[in-house]
């Protein structure tokens, strides 16, 4: 019954959504056929579970098994559909309701325990408000009185989402879905209408730039390929998302992965490719389960694979699961290792576009840039232009982490302002602390100050200030952070990440990390190690510009960028680092100083049996004394101390 | 000892099945094969990289040069719980170095190391994405969400107590 349904409902997408798409039938037996498919009409309820990564970190397999319990124990009859991730991590997990006749409700921090007592209301016809998120917007159902709409949610409201439009709202593994809201439409139009380079010029139109990081116009890199001669080209996507902060691309596989299949397919006609891969990070094993079995999906519906609709257009895509190497993100490194080599890159030119993958040219973009090219030609390139700054269109996706009141996934339009994403979207500073700066590009990229939050987004005016757009991680710090301590991360990881191929990533990164390490850290006053550590500090910038210079590749290129940027707009942070050896944000732990009040000290003799280092003197029933020149700060001794004597200074 | 030799039978023949799947001498088809073997032995030992050698007929060397290139290759066998430390910025900001350093001091390994009786495992992570939960560690698959130094002592003891 259910394959025979299934396989009547293929022939019907295929035969008079997806062939006919020229036509906007009125015709009303098929529009209803259409919104049954998309669970606007609905006979029994459908319960929404967003199961994407962040969601099940938060525990919605257990809200799930607690739906499923539910549903079963009082023999309701209802469907239980895992979505992705609607963008909204920090209130996870997120359960929405639908019930027929009704629109579709969301609720938050649905977690196992809260489940019976959402659902019971909910059947009952009342809406839990201390749950309430905000109802959906559907046009012939009931509305729920009292409930505000998804969309004028604040978090919500200012968003334009294109490339996150079915995140967490449609089921990520239901092809019939995707095609019923639209997808494979431009696709298919675009095979049967367009000729390859109709297509580069209609994206070259519309202003898409990579979004991977380095902004290149995509029309353009695909005009390049396009007229290349080769028995062989290839079209690869970058879903290698190595940048510490950065989840957007895994939100979108996870939770719309044929919108990614789509622009593949679209690309890869542009330029004239029959194979594709998709190299994608092994940490994301969600993603990749989704992935195939969207792929699988395709194949079945003829999507992929050999003469595709009889236009004898050929398409296969394959998945490449990465080994975990953040400098596989540059292209010529990520061809690399697909071909089984150690991920390094080469110098350029000759270009991926003449000489790429196997030595055939090939185009690399990444998962959001393909994302966006189905909309394009679904609505023309006009539209696409009209959002967006001068020299930056569309829309951008960014991971907003940190130090912020809600964590989450946001796409805004280009040129919308640091202030409106941190302050407005994601609900400000946690616990009300005061902001400081907001990292913006991950390890390439820099801060933004409080005096710089009011510009606006867009490729060029972020290089302006000093950051860069990369793939857009957004981490927000606040005066408990320290910027020296940031600093030192970033070039923690880049020096761990840098392949080793070029002298300047290599050497220079690492050189750069032992600055840094040295004014985080204890004076060591056996040797001459202060006049080093003021040498080193005044090499900064000659260093920074020299790995910048000469550097091979993008990730050498742009090391240096976290320590230029802090180093210039918090000079003041330095400077207590280095010549009052403190941490003004308290972070660097090597720097603290521990101190025995001797009014309060008792004499328990405790911390100093549980200091590591034998730091710490004194006998019984006398206060006691810290040797500084022995401390390692470690804290053991203020943890033990049962008489809050022991303070930082 | 005689266990060992067992297992170690045992596993060469799930090396073959792997490799089996692949057309001999192809070398682009190295990283998969890595990936295949970790996933079914949790490490690679040298007994399957020589194996694999044989079957992509390159040098064990050159293989031992793009596994050692990639963070995800092991070559050492995993603990019973295999603890994760998410290192991502936002973890970073929000306190993971205390808790990596706590977990360090706890079992008493270093990232990509296993305790001598076998019982844990530990391996610093770039981001695994749950940014919204930060700081966050990951026992064999589990989550344990806005762990600090304090609350990590009790994770782990609880995982020992199961013992």
């Amino acid at each position: 019954m259910n394959s025979q349904y299934n396989s009547s409902v293929k022939d019907f997408l295929i035969d008079e959504v997806l062939r006919d798409f020229t036509n906007n039938s009125k015709d009303p037996h098929l529009l209803e056929q259409i919104s049954v498919l998309r669970n606007e009409k609905i006979s029994e309820p459908v319960i929404y579970v967003g199961a994407g990564t962040c969601g099940l970190g938060a525990g919605a397999a257990k809200t799930l098994k607690s739906v499923r319990k539910y549903i079963e124990e009082k023999d309701i009859k209802a469907r239980v559909i895992e979505t992705g991730c609607i963008g909204l991590c920090a209130v996870e997990p997120i359960m929405d309701v639908q019930i027929p006749g009704y629109n579709r409700v969301s609720f938050q921090n649905v977690t196992e325990d809260k489940v019976d007592e959402v659902l019971d209301a909910v059947f009952q016809l009342e809406v839990p408000e201390k749950f309430v998120l905000g109802q959906f917007d559907q046009s012939d159902t009931r509305k729920w009185d009292g409930v505000r709409f998804l969309k004028d949610h604040p978090f919500f409201a200012p968003q334009k989402r294109l490339v996150l439009k079915n995140c967490g709202i449609i089921d990520p593994v239901d092809i019939k879905e995707y095609i019923a809201r639209g997808g494979y439409k431009s696709y298919i139009k675009a095979i049967n209408v367009h000729s390859p380079s109709d297509i580069c010029d209609i994206i070259e139109k519309s202003g898409l730039r990579g979004r991977g990081g380095g902004g290149f116009p995509t029309g353009l890199k695909w005009k390049f390929a396009n007229r290349e001669e080769s028995d062989q080209k290839y079209l690869i996507c970058n879903a290698d998302e190595g940048d510490p902060g950065a989840f957007m691309d895994r939100a979108v596989i996870e939770g719309d992965p044929h919108r990614l299949i789509e622009g593949m397919a679209i690309g890869a006609y542009a330029i004239g490719a029959t194979k594709a891969y998709i190299y994608i990070r092994a940490e994301y094993p969600l993603a990749i389960e989704r992935l195939e079995s969207a792929i699988e999906e395709a194949r079945e519906y003829g999507l992929v694979g050999e003469d595709i609709f009889g236009t004898g257009v050929d398409f296969d895509i394959r998945i490449k699961k990465g080994a975990g190497a953040f400098v596989c993100g540059e292209e010529t490194a990520l061809m690399h290792s697909i071909e089984g080599k150690r991920g390094m890159p080469r110098p350029r030119p000759p270009f991926p576009t003449t000489r790429g993958l196997f030595g055939k040219p090939s185009v690399i973009n990444n998962v959001e840039t393909f994302a966006n090219v189905s909309e394009i030609l679904l609505n023309g390139a006009d539209w696409f232009a009209s959002t967006g700054t001068e020299k930056s269109k569309g829309t951008k996706v960014f991971a907003l982490s940190g130090k912020i009141a809600l964590t989450g996934l946001v796409e805004i339009p280009m040129g919308t302002t640091v202030r409106e994403v941190i302050f407005d979207i994601a609900g400000g500073i946690l616990n009300n602390r005061k902001f400081k700066a907001v990292q913006i590009g991950g390890p390439s990229g820099g801060c933004i100050t409080e005096e710089n939050l009011d510009i606006q987004i867009d490729y060029d005016s972020l290089i302006n200030v000093g950051a860069m757009m990369g793939s857009g991680g957004l981490v927000v710090m606040d005066e408990d952070t320290c910027m020296v301590d940031v600093a030192k991360f970033f070039m923690g990881f880049i020096q761990r990440e840098s392949c080793g191929k070029c002298i300047p990533c290599r050497e220079g990164t690492k050189r750069l990390l032992e600055i840094l390490e040295s004014i985080t850290s204890k004076p060591d006053a056996a040797n001459t190690e202060a006049l080093d550590r003021f040498k080193g500090v005044m090499q900064i910038e000659k260093l920074s510009q020299v790995i910048k210079d000469t550097s091979l590749c993008g990730l050498g290129q742009t090391a240096p960028n976290p320590v230029l940027s802090t180093h210039k707009l918090f000079r003041d942070e330095y400077e207590a680092h280095l010549y009052d050896r403190q941490c003004p944000a308290g972070v660097c732990q090597n720097l603290k100083v521990y101190k025995i009040d001797v009014d309060k000290c008792t004499g328990c003799t405790v911390c100093i049996r549980k200091c590591p280092v034998d730091a710490i003197i004194g006998s019984k029933k006398s206060p006691h004394f810290i040797v500084e020149d022995k401390c390692i700060g470690c804290g053991a001794c203020y943890e033990a101390c049962k008489f809050d004597a022991i303070e930082v200074v | 000892m005689e266990k060992n030799r067992e297992s170690g039978v045992v596993m060469e023949t799930k090396v073959r099945e792997i490799l089996d799947r692949y057309p001999e001498g192809r070398t682009e088809n190295l990283i998969p094969v890595l990936q295949d073997i970790q996933e079914t032995d949790g490490y690679l030992s040298e007994e399957s990289v020589l194996e694999v050698s044989r079957h992509l007929k390159m040098p064990a060397s050159k293989i031992y040069g793009v596994a050692t290139f990639y963070n995800q290759f092991r070559f050492a066998p995993l603990g019973k719980y295999h603890v994760q430390i998410c290192c991502g910025t936002a973890c970073h900001v929000l306190g993971a170095s205390t808790v990596l350093e706590e977990i360090e001091k706890n079992i008493g390994v270093k990232s990509g190391e296993t305790t001598k009786d076998g019982l844990f495992s530990m391996e610093v992570v770039a981001c695994i994405g749950a940014c919204g939960l930060a700081p966050v560690i990951s026992i064999n698959g589990n989550f344990h969400a806005k762990v600090t130094g304090e609350s990590i002592k009790e994770i782990l003891d609880n995982y020992r107590n199961q013992e």
